[in-house]
């Protein structure tokens, strides 16, 4: 039956594939995450009326942020191979593709961080002031935490994109399930591949989103 | 014990400039309740985050306990913070942490090691009657509870000033009281001087020794509680005044009431201080053999003496009335106003 329907699918190769994808969408997961909350407090505090305002700084991170943001990822990619290589010493497979990934969503991210910073009660933040709080305790201990929800929820989207990212990068070499279901499927034509790509995929995503509200719900005491 | 001089603070916006607090000068003893009263707009929140440089001065001195807070550099402020409490109308608590955690933030910011820190919380949990719901987050507590809380916070570190904005304007009467008792009960055990801003005047009357009536970011009043409800001065004041004790104007018909239906003479008796809770009306009838029927009267309590008005008709023969009038006035400290004579 198995055979009938899917006559083309190694599930050794499957497996490596989708082995793949999550190392990919994991490892850039957690760099973005830590770049997204760097770039967002960035803006958060730099802002008018922030702790550390600062026109200048502002301007400049708001303005690297939105010109990656405005990069279609496809070009991004063969944008960076000179920077990839040097980082990482080749431009094929899943370590390859990371620097990509991770500059190519953090900066969404940061901008899903900064709103989320936005959100923060102003008056615990004072209220911690009052309290004699340095900047690092506020940040560490008021807006990081009581934002919380918020960034994990703006993980959970972005991680969503990441995936969609990974499949692209895998089109170029970056391995992955994208990467199988282009070279495998597409280009001899065994469709097959591509559709239970397609499922795993679908399946990555949903569980990406499950585990993210899940959390999210969970650690919301509001 | 705080000494303010010659305070200002003039915010600059894209249109124009306004000064929220005007040159103010204040000074403020060792263990009072100080209440700042004034209607919305007066500067009153300017004011107090004057005082812990929530916002900085645009001019002017703070000495808080011989520390002159206008001069401390920042790490020096972050440091005299510490010692100055502060609570909030919306309480301000960190929704993601528990009651516990909520109070033990500030002894954490002081870098109160940890042990210390579990005890110092169970103290104030006590202390702002809060057992047993330590490990509630903020959002499955009430408004008082949550108040209760931001006062065990603010008082963790053992401060010596504690400030208050509109700390009860979120809350209803009742737990308003219990608040304001809350605040008496700390301020008696723990010597504290407690600096609170309202635009209500009954809170005032309740715990505040010392009250200063702001406008305009000005002090335009200023003294004794109960001197100022008796003698307000300014427009304002009297306003606030007439908030607790209702207005005159009521009296008009009173009278016209008493014209067309009653014998005998209305009297205006004056309460202030002592006396309203002694059996007065009871003794007089005792004493002197009239009759005495309340027409109308708002008696109200201030911490411990009593203040407001009463009026009361008197019948009986006119000398036994006469006689009864000068003992009111010369035995009791109320103070008696014939206002009507029918024979
Ligand atoms: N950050 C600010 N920027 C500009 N103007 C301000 C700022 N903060 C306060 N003001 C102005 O200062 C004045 C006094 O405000 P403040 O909040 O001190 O009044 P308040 O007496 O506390 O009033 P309320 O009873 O409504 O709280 C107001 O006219 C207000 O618009
Ligand atoms: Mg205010």
């Amino acid at each position: 039956m198995w055979n009938d329907w899917f006559p083309n699918i190694e599930l050794q190769e499957l497996w490596v594939a989708t082995y793949e994808t999550f190392y990919m969408t994991i490892l850039a997961l957690a760099g973005t995450f830590v770049f997204g909350i760097v770039l967002g407090l960035l803006l958060y505090l730099t802002m008018k009326g922030g702790i550390w305002q600062n026109k200048a700084l502002n301007l400049i991170v708001a303005s690297v942020v939105n010109v990656f943001r405005a990069i279609p990822f496809i070009i991004l990619i063969l944008l960076l191979f000179p920077f990839t290589d040097f980082l990482i010493g080749t431009i094929r497979g899943p370590n390859a593709a990371l620097p990509a990934l991770i500059i190519g969503s953090a900066p969404f991210y940061g901008r899903l961080v900064e709103i989320a910073l936005k959100e923060v009660d102003k008056g615990v933040v004072e209220a911690a002031k009052a309290m004699g709080a340095k900047t690092r305790t506020i940040i560490f201990r008021v807006l990081l935490p009581e934002s919380m929800p918020a960034l994990i929820s703006g993980i959970t989207v972005t991680a969503i994109n990441l995936i969609g990212y990974t499949a692209m990068a895998g089109v170029i070499g970056a391995g992955g399930l994208g990467n199988y279901a282009y070279f495998f499927g597409f280009q001899r034509h065994e469709f097959d591949v591509v559709f239970i790509c397609t499922v795993l995929i679908v399946l990555i995503v949903f569980l990406f989103q499950f585990i993210g509200d899940y959390v999210s719900t969970k650690i919301d005491k509001r | 014990m705080i000494s303010i001089k010659g305070l200002s603070k003039t915010f600059t916006t894209m249109h124009n400039q306004i000064t929220a607090v005007d040159d103010l000068t204040l000074d403020i003893n060792e263990g009072d309740i100080f209440g700042v009263i004034g209607y919305s707009g007066a500067g009153k929140s300017t004011f107090v985050r004057l005082l812990n440089r929530l916002e900085e001065p645009t001019e002017g001195e703070i000495v808080i306990d011989q520390q002159e807070i206008t001069a401390l550099s920042s790490n020096q402020l972050r440091m005299t913070r510490q010692e100055i409490g502060m609570i909030f109308q919306h309480f301000n608590l960190l929704w993601s942490r528990t009651v516990k955690a909520n109070i033990a933030f500030p002894l954490e910011i002081a870098g109160i090691p940890k042990r210390e820190r579990e005890e110092r919380v169970e103290e104030l949990i006590e202390l702002v009657g809060l057992t047993g719901r330590e490990k509630a987050y903020p959002s499955q507590l009430s408004g008082g509870q949550k108040q209760r809380v931001g006062i065990a916070r603010a008082l963790a570190n053992r401060p010596k000033v504690l400030l208050c904005d509109e700390a009860t304007s979120a809350l209803d009467p009742e737990t308003t009281n219990a608040i304001l008792d809350l605040l008496v009960d700390i301020n008696e055990k723990l010597g504290l001087t407690i600096i609170l801003i309202t635009h209500e005047m009954h809170v005032i009357r309740k715990i505040c020794k010392q009250v200063a009536v702001m406008e305009n970011g000005k002090i335009v009043e200023q003294g004794d509680v109960l001197d100022v409800f008796l003698r307000p001065e300014q427009q304002v004041t009297k306003k606030f005044v007439e908030q607790v004790m209702g207005s005159d104007e009521q009296d008009d018909d009173l009278e016209q009431l008493f014209s067309s239906s009653q014998t005998g003479r209305l009297l205006r008796l004056h309460f202030v201080g002592e006396t309203a809770n002694q059996p007065l009306i009871s003794k007089l009838a005792k004493l002197f053999s009239v009759d005495i029927n309340i027409l109308q009267g708002k008696i109200t309590q201030m911490q411990d003496d009593a203040y407001g008005t009463l009026f009361v008709q008197m019948d009986g023969e006119p000398d036994e009335m006469d006689r009864a009038v000068q003992y009111l006035a010369d035995e009791t400290s109320v103070e008696v106003e014939v206002i009507q004579h029918v024979e």
